[in-house]
């Protein structure tokens, strides 16, 4: 669909070999260039921001919709603010959400125990599953653990020994 | 009520949530009747997305019971059961106004670069997701859609994103009558792109993956050819030889981040997370397509960056093209398709697992055991 406002005239040949058939977005994109008119619809109601939203710095504002699951808090909140003060474009944007998402596991622990719940790792793990229907691969997965982990011992150990001298 | 709770990678649980509520006057509250776990939900579960929290619920593939709406809501009423699409789209912005419905602009405040999707992080919008009793379904006079009368529920719920995403996998591949099309990855999506693959009039369908059993089942269902790429050599040059060294027409990427096959790119990709993901199959795909072909990627990858030879894109002439499914656009042949016999969905579903055995359910997907194709979890409420 043709946007055309301003006057071209003054750019010889301008629009010449427009085809409209040269198109690689059909039939995925019903095409009305309506993004040439910019940030132009009717935006639908407002939600209530009723947690603290965090928005890319890539637009203007919260969308008229969003989703309030987990809130940022703690560290990993702070870390998640500060990441959202860099555009997608930067790895610094991301790399320290990634950073966040860990440390966010530790403080899910910490608020599991704080509430008396002790997590059940090796359930939320699916171990159940693994013993159910790959037994014999989840027993060699520990025998190899357990092997490369008595190596790392003895290996210290007999460093220690040396280090001492005896 | 119960919902799956993620807790940090690998490692997921079933607790009690608070019920959802109305917070915009386009919300309705749902009654979980069948949600899936996604291939990407396993991207969510491996770490790999960032900014995503502990304590969300996943679930992007889900069907329920309206059990109440907003002011605002006038396409569906309590008691309706309908099929909710991954995307949230508010149908009035730029983008869902030419059926891009995966590229809301009103939808996900925490990036630009994708609509808002149910469950998958907040860079996909900070959505609870389906794999709860209940759910909040924003934008409902848009996306969610009433199933048809006799519509199996196990058909409908993977019309949520299954039977779109692999059909709009080859309908971006541009397959003319008679195209050679390789698909990387015999996953659900990879098996129902090369389905459909056939009703764009494909010459010849190949799946590469490495799991002999899904190898075997897509075989079966999509009748096509299916390769374990531990035992043909290098994929790239095994396609070349198969298709008089020219190249396939087109190559469709379904496996995404979690891709194996190449040592280099697992251990920077999903190991060390130094790009997003592993780009294996779309590097395949690359290298193996033909002069001036199309790649068409559905797989899903991370929001940094990958490492694929953008040089061989260029100097092939390879047309790339790429794009969240379009459920709403899709919905409407892709139900005359199911009603018509064409295409049988629920075929693909392999495990049903109750909401209590979320953490099960993941690491059966996730690990491929017991022949798992596609699980589906019921809830306590599903009542169905």
């Amino acid at each position: 669909m043709e946007n055309t406002t301003k006057d071209y005239s003054h750019i010889k040949g301008w629009g010449i070999d427009a085809d409209p058939k040269n198109d690689p977005t059909y039939p995925m994109k019903n095409r009305t260039n309506g993004e040439h008119l910019g940030y132009s619809w009717e935006r639908p109601t407002l939600q209530s921001e009723t947690v603290e939203i965090l928005h890319s710095n890539e637009r203007p504002d919260v969308t008229a919709v969003f989703g309030t699951s987990t809130p940022p808090s703690g560290l990993s909140g702070m870390i998640r603010r500060m990441a959202f003060k860099k555009t997608e474009n930067d790895y610094g944007h991301w790399l320290p959400l990634i950073l966040a998402d860990r440390i966010n596991v530790v403080e899910g622990i910490i608020e599991d125990l704080r509430s008396g719940h002790v997590p059940n790792i090796f359930a939320e793990k699916g171990m159940k599953a693994e013993w159910k229907y790959n037994r014999s691969g989840l027993l060699r997965q520990i025998a190899v653990t357990a092997i490369i982990g008595y190596g790392v011992v003895a290996f210290y150990r007999a460093k220690k020994k040396r280090d001492r001298g005896y | 009520m119960l919902a799956m709770n993620y807790r940090g990678p690998l490692r997921v649980r079933a607790s009690q949530k608070p019920m959802p509520k109305i917070e915009h006057p386009q919300d309705a509250i749902v009654r979980v009747t069948r949600s899936c776990i996604c291939g990407s939900d396993l991207h969510l579960y491996n770490g790999a997305v960032p900014d995503t929290r502990v304590g969300m619920t996943f679930g992007h593939e889900f069907t329920g019971v309206v059990e109440e709406v907003g002011s605002e809501v006038t396409k569906i009423k309590v008691g309706d059961h309908v099929l909710v699409p991954f995307n949230i789209a508010c149908g009035e912005c730029v983008f869902c106004k030419q059926e891009m419905y995966g590229n809301c602009h009103e939808s996900n405040p925490q990036a630009t670069a994708v609509g808002g999707i149910f469950g998958y992080s907040h860079t996909a919008g900070g959505y609870n997701g389906g794999q709860a009793e209940y759910a909040r379904v924003p934008y409902a006079n848009v996306g969610p859609t009433v199933i048809p009368e006799g519509m199996d529920p196990d058909d409908a719920v993977l019309l949520t994103d299954v039977v779109p995403t692999g059909y709009q996998a080859a309908e971006m591949g541009g397959i003319q009558k008679g195209d050679t099309v390789v698909v990387f990855g015999a996953g659900p999506i990879g098996i129902m792109a090369a389905k459909c693959a056939w009703l764009f009039g494909a010459g010849r369908v190949i799946i590469i993956d490495q799991v002999d059993y899904r190898l075997e089942f897509a075989r079966n269902y999509s009748q096509c050819e299916a390769y374990n790429f531990n035992e043909i050599g290098d994929p790239v040059l095994f396609l070349k030889k198969t298709t008089d060294w020219m190249g396939a027409d087109v190559c469709i990427d379904a496996v995404g981040a979690e891709a194996a096959g190449n040592a280099m790119q697992t251990i920077t990709g999903r190991k060390l997370l130094l790009q997003a993901g592993s780009a294996t199959a779309l590097h395949w795909a690359i290298n193996s397509v033909k002069k001036g072909g199309i790649v068409s990627i559905v797989g899903v990858y991370g929001p940094t960056d990958n490492l694929v030879p953008i040089g061989n894109v260029v100097n092939k002439g390879i047309t790339i093209r790429a794009n969240q499914a379009s459920v709403k656009r899709l919905l409407p042949r892709l139900i005359e398709h199911v009603q018509n016999g064409v295409l049988n969905p629920k075929a693909l579903i392999t495990h049903r697992i109750p909401l209590e055995e979320v953490s099960d359910a993941y690491r059966i997907f996730s690990a491929k055991l017991d022949n798992c194709i596609k699980p589906i979890l019921i809830s306590p409420s599903a009542g169905m």
